[in-house]
């Protein structure tokens, strides 16, 4: 490989902009605001440099960048991409610098709120990049700090005590990962993924551990990561979290943070813990199916919109998670055939959900700018007589959310539901109850806000502005490219989910 | 000239054209959206016509065009186009009607300030329409299956300011998507069990013989044959689209939507689909039939439902007023009356009803439209009264396509497809009900029919609005008397002297014999007998005596109060409803809502009070030393730019800001050393 270190610079640019903000006390905000931005597209432009040098079929990690760092610990500074985290990478790409953008009205302490913000984009292309856990485990920590602030000091009126939860839980899964992790060092006296992979498979983890002791280590690593996407039931800490952030933060969170968890247990948990996972997988695709179904009927029981996007994303992303448990309950004869939708599916899903979820957050936080921070069920009303275009976007948005074929959210959902029926039949049909429920939601959200009589409070409301288009708009157009031509995506990761399902145990 | 199969993606890709251009214009840009419309109608039109003729030169062979969409894993997911003469006649049908319905709607919409999304949203729904009779996959006929029901979603809300519309909308969406689920997952078990979802793939596709064949050789530990499951489950789809007992629910609400919508997609088209589909998939439907041992199948169920169907629409139907909400539940009717030809073993018998039906109830919907228009909006039948003289072609046109609709003998379409259904039915060995059920609807669909036409043509004016109507322009009657004329004419296509179309369809050798026509004699005097029955029945009750106001009493509700009450209420359908389906949704919200707050919530905040008392601390001081701390690094961070380097001790957070810094500094120590 050249040694162009493209992984730091993604990384580190947007710290190196966080870094630069903090020296410019006395800035304009406009200013202020144009670098962020700045700064925040670069992981766009690097993605896509990254992109236009990828090898898809390599299937392995590409860009390498490998040093020694602690050698004592026998820490590496080891980076590496492949078809997942590139994915990831333009996804974030995407997302960021949205989040900025749907930020840029905030007057309090602009500077701070987009320090912060480009702090949370350095450590989440940390977690999608890193292939050593010491690395991996700071970003993946460091990325706590800057959602913190972002959610207590901007959010609503219960913004504290939200932001305290997700911390709190959020640390307190993560404790148990750093004490496995430590234990797998102290046994085979490397931190590095790729390593530990390859241990994992030729039997080394299992020879040099018991096998309790290797079960309580997969539970530890398990639990972190279960809290942070969530899994059912370990997801009380999000709708709060989510509904008390500000509209940029709740973009980022549901866009980005709740992938890190997903691609933890894409990077670490399966290919670590294959036969843990292997046997824990029937509790597992019990508890993914929990998120599936109560997410989406929980959502229902919501009036506070952004609780029920909140809601609406512990199904989305269960799917994901649905899909893998699905992969790894097939014992030593994998039914190849599913495997390989099952795992695009969800990594489609992962994509997807990105851009829907937080184009639909976005929407509801056009609706709080507008209405002075209503945001409920009941409190709007023919919004789309007074703004068409806005109820047009959103409602691209929300048919994406609900999985209508022609955009993108359908290819995935299609997928990780054709993976799963060849797997796990009964999973699948009862998964289908997720997408029943989630349909009737959004079709009452719409139809109580955007449809029926103009209601008080909404005759004055403008529609979308020229920024607030730009903002949504790159997302809008992807959806329906993505829902027509899934290839464009498909085809950078399809030969390392082949591969995937080459290596099954 | 003919439309190679390589070329026939052009046919729906015209009207999505147009809708492209429709969503893009501005709302001033009125002709430019509904001439692009009318405009990408018209050659789609032209080209299914070569097409059709192309298909018909070699009806018995299936053109296919495959392509990958995306790769997966070391194939790809395919799709692909289909032409074959079933194809070929709905692609016709869809445009010609479509198109007239499309010139109509220039007039009938033309005071709406949202003319060109109207315009949008229908050319929308044609491409979705056109796209699923293409379709050579399963997986392609289903992405255009649920836009098809997309475009009924806005076409239904398209007065979304009105409550009643929006919610009509939504219930369309919902009710469908139930039966969409059970496709879905038809869907998946074919896909899984077959390794294809494309339909005709040089021997390997799933309606060919070879994995017909593995499909019906295995069986469930229910003694189903896997055929059989998907083949109901795909039925499930079908039920909900076209509005088969118990899901045909939403069809009479999305009479909201605009008169051409209900024309076109609540009518001849959309609600059609269902039956396309199970024509479509005919093989694997059918497959099962051979089985002797199997407890059921997959066609006995779609028989009786849609025998069921006929029925309790036609009963219904007699007991509604508002003109749209008659032939919408005719049209429930008329869809069970396909879906029985299909159950009882005669898939081009219901194809050529869709047909015949299509261009009678486009006549039949775009004739109330006339009605509704020249009346200023008066839908209700007691309410209208009169028009005979004040409206003479929309009363004709009218008149014909209740003859058609009703079966009046001989010359009308109607009455040559509803033969060819109750023959089938007639020859059904498993069960007579089926064609009890159909004979019943006969009488009874002349009976509403009739009640129908003399309650607005007949008697005088009841109502302001009525006394003032008066004809509309040619541009709506023109299409009213183009779709008259199909309305008698198409039944020629189709009688048993000649069933050219029965056997282009199915690509077998066509014979004719003038001895055919009377060769099931008894039921076809049985049913000519019936159809007289039903209209000297309704004459009788509402021709005889007319109606002198509009608040005079029914004179069915005079001889039964109780029927008509529950006829006029649709028998309970939508309480019964929404007293179970409705009550059990929000139950289980409300269940998995409080599960979450207070059982999985509270046990995580009881874990947390735990952990706080552990720490030898009560809750109130810990909250407040914490918060404390938190607002003192808030306060730190936020004056940070000259104080960032000044390491804060005893500070977690400062600790973390200091590791943050230190290990940018030796990453970029080490990216300038490494790239060296």
């Amino acid at each position: 490989m050249n040694s162009f270190p493209l992984l730091t610079l993604i990384i580190f640019i947007p710290w190196l902009g966080a870094l630069l903000l903090a020296q410019m006390s006395r800035a304009h905000p406009k200013i202020i605001r144009g670098l962020a931005l700045l700064f925040s597209l670069s992981t766009l432009a690097l993605g896509l440099v990254a992109w236009a040098n990828f090898t898809p079929a390599a299937a392995g990690y590409q860009f390498v960048e490998q040093h020694r760092w602690i050698s004592f610990l026998n820490v590496s500074y080891h980076f590496g991409l492949d078809g997942m985290s590139l994915l990831l990478v333009l996804l974030t790409g995407l997302v960021a610098p949205a989040a900025l953008l749907a930020s840029w009205k905030i007057e309090r302490d602009t500077r701070l709120f987009s320090l912060l913000l480009l702090f949370l984009q350095g450590s989440a292309l940390g977690v999608f990049l890193a292939l050593d856990f010491f690395p991996w485990f700071i970003f993946w920590e460091l990325s706590l700090v800057p959602a913190f602030f972002l959610i207590k000091l901007w959010g609503g009126p219960g913004a504290s005590r939200a932001a305290y939860q997700f911390v709190i839980y959020t640390i307190g899964g993560s404790v148990f990962m750093l004490l496995a992790f430590a234990a797998i060092f102290a046994a085979v006296g490397t931190f590095d993924f790729v390593e530990l992979a390859v241990l994992a498979q030729n039997g080394g983890l299992a020879t040099k551990m018991s096998g309790p002791a290797l079960t309580a280590i997969f539970l530890g690593v398990l639990l972190g990561l279960a809290v942070k996407v969530p899994l059912f039931p370990f997801h009380t800490w999000l709708p709060s979290a989510y509904a008390e952030a500000p509209t940029g933060a709740s973009m980022f969170l549901t866009g980005i943070m709740s992938k890190m968890g997903v691609y933890g247990f894409f990077r670490i948990l399966w290919p670590l813990f294959p036969a843990q996972l292997h046997a824990a997988a029937p509790v597992l695709i019990g508890l993914a199916l929990g998120g599936v179904v109560l997410g989406a009927f929980a959502a229902m029981a919501q009036t506070d919109l952004k609780r029920m996007v909140a809601y609406s994303s512990i199904n989305h992303v269960s799917y994901c998670l649905l899909a893998l448990f699905a992969v790894s309950s097939c014992g030593s004869e994998p039914a190849r055939d599913s495997v390989v939708p099952a795992l695009s599916g969800a990594l489609l899903q992962m994509f997807n959900h990105g851009l829907s979820a937080s184009a639909l957050f976005f929407g509801i936080g056009v609706l709080e700018v507008r209405s002075g921070g209503k945001r409920g069920l009941n409190d709007f009303g023919g919004v789309r007589t007074a703004a068409p275009v806005f109820a047009g976007l959103c409602g691209l948005a929300m048919f994406s959310s609900l999985g209508l074929p022609g955009l993108n959210g359908f290819v995935g959902e299609f997928l990780v539901f054709r993976g799963v029926f060849g797997l796990a039949p009964w999973a699948a049909a009862i998964g289908c109850l997720g997408l029943f429920a989630t349909a009737w939601f959004l079709l009452t959200f719409w139809q109580r806000v955007f449809h029926g009589p103009v209601g008080p409070g909404v005759a004055g409301f403008k529609d979308l502005s020229g920024l607030e288009i730009a903002t949504l708009a790159p997302g809008i157009a992807l959806m329906f490219v993505l829902g027509v031509w899934p290839q464009l995506l498909v085809g950078l990761f399809n030969p390392l989910v082949t591969a995937w399902s080459g290596h099954l145990p | 000239m003919t439309l190679p199969v390589q070329y026939l993606w052009l046919i729906p890709a015209l009207p999505l054209l147009a809708a492209g251009i429709g969503a893009l214009t501005p709302r001033n840009g009125r002709n430019l959206a509904a001439g692009s419309a009318i405009l990408a109608m018209a050659v789609a039109f032209v080209l299914s016509c070569f097409a059709l003729n192309g298909a018909l030169q070699a009806p018995a062979t299936h053109a296919v065009y495959n392509f990958a969409w995306f790769d997966l894993g070391h194939d790809a997911l395919r799709l692909g186009l289909l032409l074959d003469p079933l194809t070929a006649f709905m692609c016709v049908m869809v445009t010609f009607v479509g198109l007239l319905i499309f010139i109509f709607s220039l007039d009938y919409m033309k005071e709406d300030p949202n003319y060109s999304r109207f315009f949008c949203f229908m050319s929308l729904f044609a491409a979705a329409m056109l796209g699923l009779l293409v379709a050579n996959s399963l997986l392609l006929l289903f992405i255009c299956w649920e836009l098809v029901g997309l475009a009924s979603y806005l076409l239904i809300g398209f007065w979304f300011h009105k409550p009643s519309a929006a919610a009509a909308a939504k219930k369309a969406f919902i009710t469908t998507r139930i039966g969409d689920l059970g496709l879905l997952l038809g869907m998946l078990w074919l896909y899984d069990s077959s390794g294809s979802l494309l339909f005709y793939d040089g021997g390997h596709g799933v309606l060919e013989a070879a994995n017909l064949a593995s499909l019906t050789g295995q069986t469930l530990s229910c003694g189903l044959a896997v055929s059989t499951a998907i083949g109901l489950l795909i039925f499930c789809g079908a039920a909900g689209k076209s509005g088969q007992f118990p899901l045909h629910v939403w069809l009479p609400d999305a009479m909201e939507g605009p008169t051409p919508v209900s024309a076109l997609i609540h009518a001849a088209t959309m609600v059609a689909a269902g039956v396309f589909l199970v024509a479509r998939a005919y093989p694997l439907m059918s497959a099962d039939t051979l089985i002797a041992t199997a407890p059921v199948h997959a066609l006995t169920v779609v028989a009786f439902i849609g025998a069921l169907t006929a029925l309790l629409g036609a009963l219904i139907a007699c007991g509604q007023t508002d003109i749209k909400r008659v032939l919408a539940f005719s049209t429930v009717s008329q869809l069970g009356y396909m879906m029985l030809a299909l159950g009882v073993g005669s898939w081009t018998a219901a194809i050529f009803h869709l047909l015949t039906h299509a261009f009678f109830k486009a006549l039949l919907f775009l004739g109330a439209g006339s009605v509704i228009h020249a009346a200023h909006h008066e839908q209700d039948i007691r309410s209208l009264g009169g028009l005979r003289p004040r409206m003479k072609i929309t009363f004709a046109t009218f008149a014909i396509g209740m003859m058609a609709l009703s079966g009046v003998p001989f010359l009308f379409s109607g009455f040559w497809s509803k033969e060819a259904i109750l023959h089938a039915a007639h020859e059904w060995n498993v069960s007579p009900l089926p064609l009890y059920a159909g004979l019943t609807a006969v009488v009874l669909t002349a009976f509403y029919m009739t009640r129908l036409v003399a309650e607005t043509f007949f008697g005088q004016a009841r109502s302001p609005a009525a006394e003032h109507a008066h004809e509309n322009h040619a541009v709506m009657t023109g299409p009213l008397v183009l779709l008259a004329v199909g309305a008698v004419l198409l039944g020629f296509l189709g009688t048993p002297a000649c069933p050219w179309l029965q056997a282009r369809l199915s690509g077998t050798e066509l014979h004719s014999s003038m001895s055919q026509l009377f060769a099931s004699g008894g039921l076809l005097l049985l049913s000519i007998g019936l159809v007289g029955a039903g209209l000297v029945t309704g004459w009788w009750l509402y021709g005889r005596k007319l109606r002198q106001t509009a608040e005079h009493r029914d004179p069915l509700a005079v001889a039964s109060p109780a029927v008509m009450a529950a006829l006029a209420s649709r028998l309970g359908f939508d309480e019964l409803y929404a007293a179970t389906v409705g009550r059990l949704n929000s139950l289980t919200a409300a269940l998995a809502n409080g599960l979450d707050r207070w059982v999985i919530g509270g046990l995580v905040n009881f874990l947390g009070q735990f952990g706080v008392f552990s720490g030898t601390l009560s809750r109130e001081t810990a909250e407040s030393t914490l918060n404390h701390g938190f607002d003192q690094v808030s306060a730190s961070i936020r004056g940070s730019g000259q104080r960032y380097s000044r390491a804060q001790t005893g500070e977690a957070h400062g600790y973390l800001r200091v590791i943050a810094m230190a290990f940018i500094v030796l990453v970029l120590l080490l990216v300038l050393g490494g790239s060296r």
